[in-house]
């Protein structure tokens, strides 16, 4: 299925940058990065609960936050694209 | 049930993989990279010169994700194979039956009563999709003579005999397999098979899928646990991938030449795709290629109902659940190894 993560870290300290590093990271490993603090990923359920109890150990619950958007299995009818930097099907034939 | 995941190929020659994090970084030059998540992999098949770095070979190996080499036009150089899957039982099980001919007897034919049956339907299915386009009395002598050929192979009981039967399936069934192309004669067409090199377009269309079926069976075979070199049907040689090659016997007429014949009579492919060698060879081009690939993965999606699971799986899982079926029975919770029956 496919999930969308996007985060909101709070920036104003060297703490908070390396919680956004941190997170961008663990996100990275598991999806696709569509802009900046916004992640594709076409996942399984229990990955996705693997990566869910990484990123809210990793970031500050006071002053950060997650959303995570569910669109399944039928996403590719819910998402468009419109501009620069458009992603690619992970499901679609990979030939690089 | 496992589900099926994604087969990321690599055809440019200029590309580069490297890992990062849990990424496959694709690296064309030093601006240009794609980054893929390992866990929405399941092989990685490379026709590349540049190669693969130590680090995503690890990673691969430890996750069970095959990466398979292959020179830029399509011969398998190596695999790279991690910690050996399932349990030693069931291996040297598999070690002990190959060792005893009664044994491997059963075995070796449900692999030839699939193929055969398989390639009947082949034939079945031009005849009754293009009865008025083909030679109809050639194609139905062909097919009852194959019908003749499944009958004697439950008879046999020697692996000689089953080898014999099949290669007079073999010889009936590629000798109307020209009359299967119904488009572009001119470029396609089908005498004989030849290998090593290919020497017409068909025969090059087959080896390549060939190549990509037994990657397939490979993978498959690793996954459950059993050891692909070790056959029931071709003999042991070093090298050869014996039990991978009886495994895709029955998967051939519908993996692979279906699918080739499908790519001529629809058009997909034409022969400008084709180029000789100065060793008569021929080898097809990038685009036909990446045409061939998009193909086979798009068939690899289609959904059809298992004829011995009852269940509804994508194509591209059937290799995996005749490996499973192959490990039941030699595990003995099975009576027989249930061929793929194609419907």
């Amino acid at each position: 299925m496919m999930v969308l993560i996007t985060y909101d870290v709070n920036t104003e300290t060297d703490e908070g940058k390396k919680r956004l590093r941190k997170v961008a990271k663990a996100c990275q490993d598991y999806g696709q990065r569509v802009q900046n603090s916004v992640f594709e990923c076409v996942i399984d359920p229990a990955r996705l609960r693997i990566l869910q109890a990484k990123l809210e150990k990793l970031i500050d619950k006071k002053k950060d936050s997650l959303r995570y958007y569910y669109l399944g299995d039928e996403w590719k009818n819910r998402v468009e694209h419109v501009g620069a930097k458009p992603s690619f099907d992970l499901t679609g034939t990979l030939i690089a | 049930m496992k589900t099926l995941s994604n087969v990321l190929y690599i055809t440019s020659p200029e590309v580069y993989l490297s890992l990062d994090g849990e990424n496959v970084v694709v690296r064309k030059d030093e601006h240009t990279s794609t980054r893929l998540p390992l866990h929405n992999l399941e092989n990685i098949v490379c026709f590349n010169w540049q190669g693969v770095s130590p680090a995503l070979m690890g990673a691969c190996a430890e996750r069970g994700i095959g990466l398979a080499f292959l020179s830029p036009n399509g011969r398998f150089l190596g695999r790279v194979t991690g910690k050996v899957y399932g349990n030693v039982l069931l291996r040297k099980k598999q070690y002990l039956i190959s060792e005893h001919e009664s044994q491997c007897v059963p075995i070796a034919s449900s692999f030839l009563i699939g193929k055969i049956y398989n390639s009947r339907k082949v034939i079945e299915r031009a005849l009754r999709d293009h009865g008025l386009l083909v030679d109809k009395d050639t194609l139905g002598r062909a097919s009852a003579f194959l019908k003749e050929i499944l009958k004697g192979l439950t008879t046999c009981k020697h692996i000689p005999e089953l080898m014999a039967f099949e290669g007079s399936a073999a010889k009936i069934y590629f000798s109307v397999f020209d009359q299967l192309i119904l488009q572009q004669k001119e470029d396609f067409h089908f005498e004989e098979r030849s290998r090593r090199p290919p020497l017409d377009n068909m025969n090059s269309l087959l080896s390549f899928l060939y190549t990509l079926l037994t990657n397939e069976a490979m993978s498959a075979l690793e996954a459950v646990g059993l050891d692909p070199y070790v056959g029931f049907l071709h003999a042991d040689r070093p090298g050869r991938p014996s039990l991978a090659l009886d495994l895709m016997e029955e998967l051939r007429p519908v993996f692979a030449d279906r699918l080739a014949l499908s790519l001529v009579n629809r058009k997909q492919i034409t022969g400008k795709g084709f180029t000789q060698k100065e060793s008569g060879g021929i080898l097809m081009d990038d685009d036909t290629r990446k045409t061939v690939i998009t193909a086979w993965q798009e068939r690899k999606k289609e959904e059809i109902e298992h004829p011995y699971l009852k269940e509804r799986i994508p194509f591209g899982l059937i290799p995996h659940v005749q490996a499973l079926l192959l490990a039941r029975y030699l595990r003995g919770d099975l009576d027989a190894y249930p061929p793929f029956f194609w419907n």
